[in-house]
């Protein structure tokens, strides 16, 4: 009956703990909740240098020019 | 002294309880719609507490901001404007900044100047009454507690819309 009991409890503290860390945890941040979203570093070109650096390695890796959506290139000579 | 020693079954269904508690503090709050009531708030403000039952008889024009958010800082000249129009007419613009930090707020304030009441509530519990969905919202809330009209976002071309809106819900106050 002890062995029962204590089990039974495992159960439920078991059952709590994924009620409590899984039913809360994933709720996205609401509307009024985005201020640091809203920062300008948030966004994907925030840094204007960096984005070149990493437009330059693309195309030279890719061997064409403009990387994203420029059209020409493909000879591999930028 | 009956009850000195719990039973499993009775263990089981306080468990059971607590875990029902903590499932409905999870569930959303239920959106607030037209027709419906409008939740109850008390807030600060910079011209002393502001709650529901201080407005009540009155157009209340309900609009929830913050200083990252750039429609905001759009809506703050049509909003004076609004308040300068109608305010003699039973319109009441309130302004609830959901801000966490209130140097923001004051910041924000300095640069867009508010000539309507603007109340603060840094930990988003009137916003999360209200089941705002963007930012910013705006509810209508008539003299008897009812929301009205809702609008979600603030674009130039909806500012004819919501005037509207005002017009039509101060015509019918003026009804009853």
């Amino acid at each position: 009956m002890k062995l029962k009991f204590r089990r039974m409890l495992v159960a439920i503290h078991a059952t709590a703990s994924i009620a409590l860390f899984a039913g809360c945890a994933i709720q996205p941040p609401q509307p009024w909740e985005k201020a640091n979203l809203a920062k300008k570093e948030m966004t994907m070109d925030a840094d204007p240098l960096d984005q070149a650096f990493t437009q330059h390695i693309y195309f030279s890796k890719e061997s064409a020019s403009g990387g994203y959506g420029v059209g020409g290139g493909g000879c591999g000579c930028n | 002294m009956s009850n000195q020693k719990m039973g499993p079954m009775r263990t089981f269904k306080i468990a059971a309880f607590a875990l029902s508690l903590i499932g409905l503090s999870c569930t959303q709050v239920e959106a607030v719609e037209v027709g419906s009531p409008a939740p109850t708030y008390s807030l600060p403000s910079a011209s002393g507490k502001v709650d529901t039952a201080s407005l009540k008889g009155k157009l209340v024009y309900v609009d929830f901001w913050a200083s990252w958010c750039v429609p905001c800082k759009q809506s703050f000249p049509w909003m004076n404007e609004m308040q300068a129009k109608y305010g003699d007419r039973g319109l009441h613009v309130l302004a609830i900044n959901v801000d966490g930090k209130q140097a923001d707020a004051d910041k924000f304030l300095g640069q867009v100047p508010a000539k309507f009441q603007v109340a603060f509530d840094p930990t988003g519990q009137t916003p999360k009454q209200f089941a705002v969905k963007a930012m910013p919202t705006s509810y209508l809330v008539d003299g008897d507690g009812r929301v009205v009209y809702v609008h979600a976002g603030f674009r130039e071309s909806d500012q004819k819309s919501i005037e509207a809106a005002i017009v039509t819900a101060i015509d019918n106050m003026k009804k009853r």
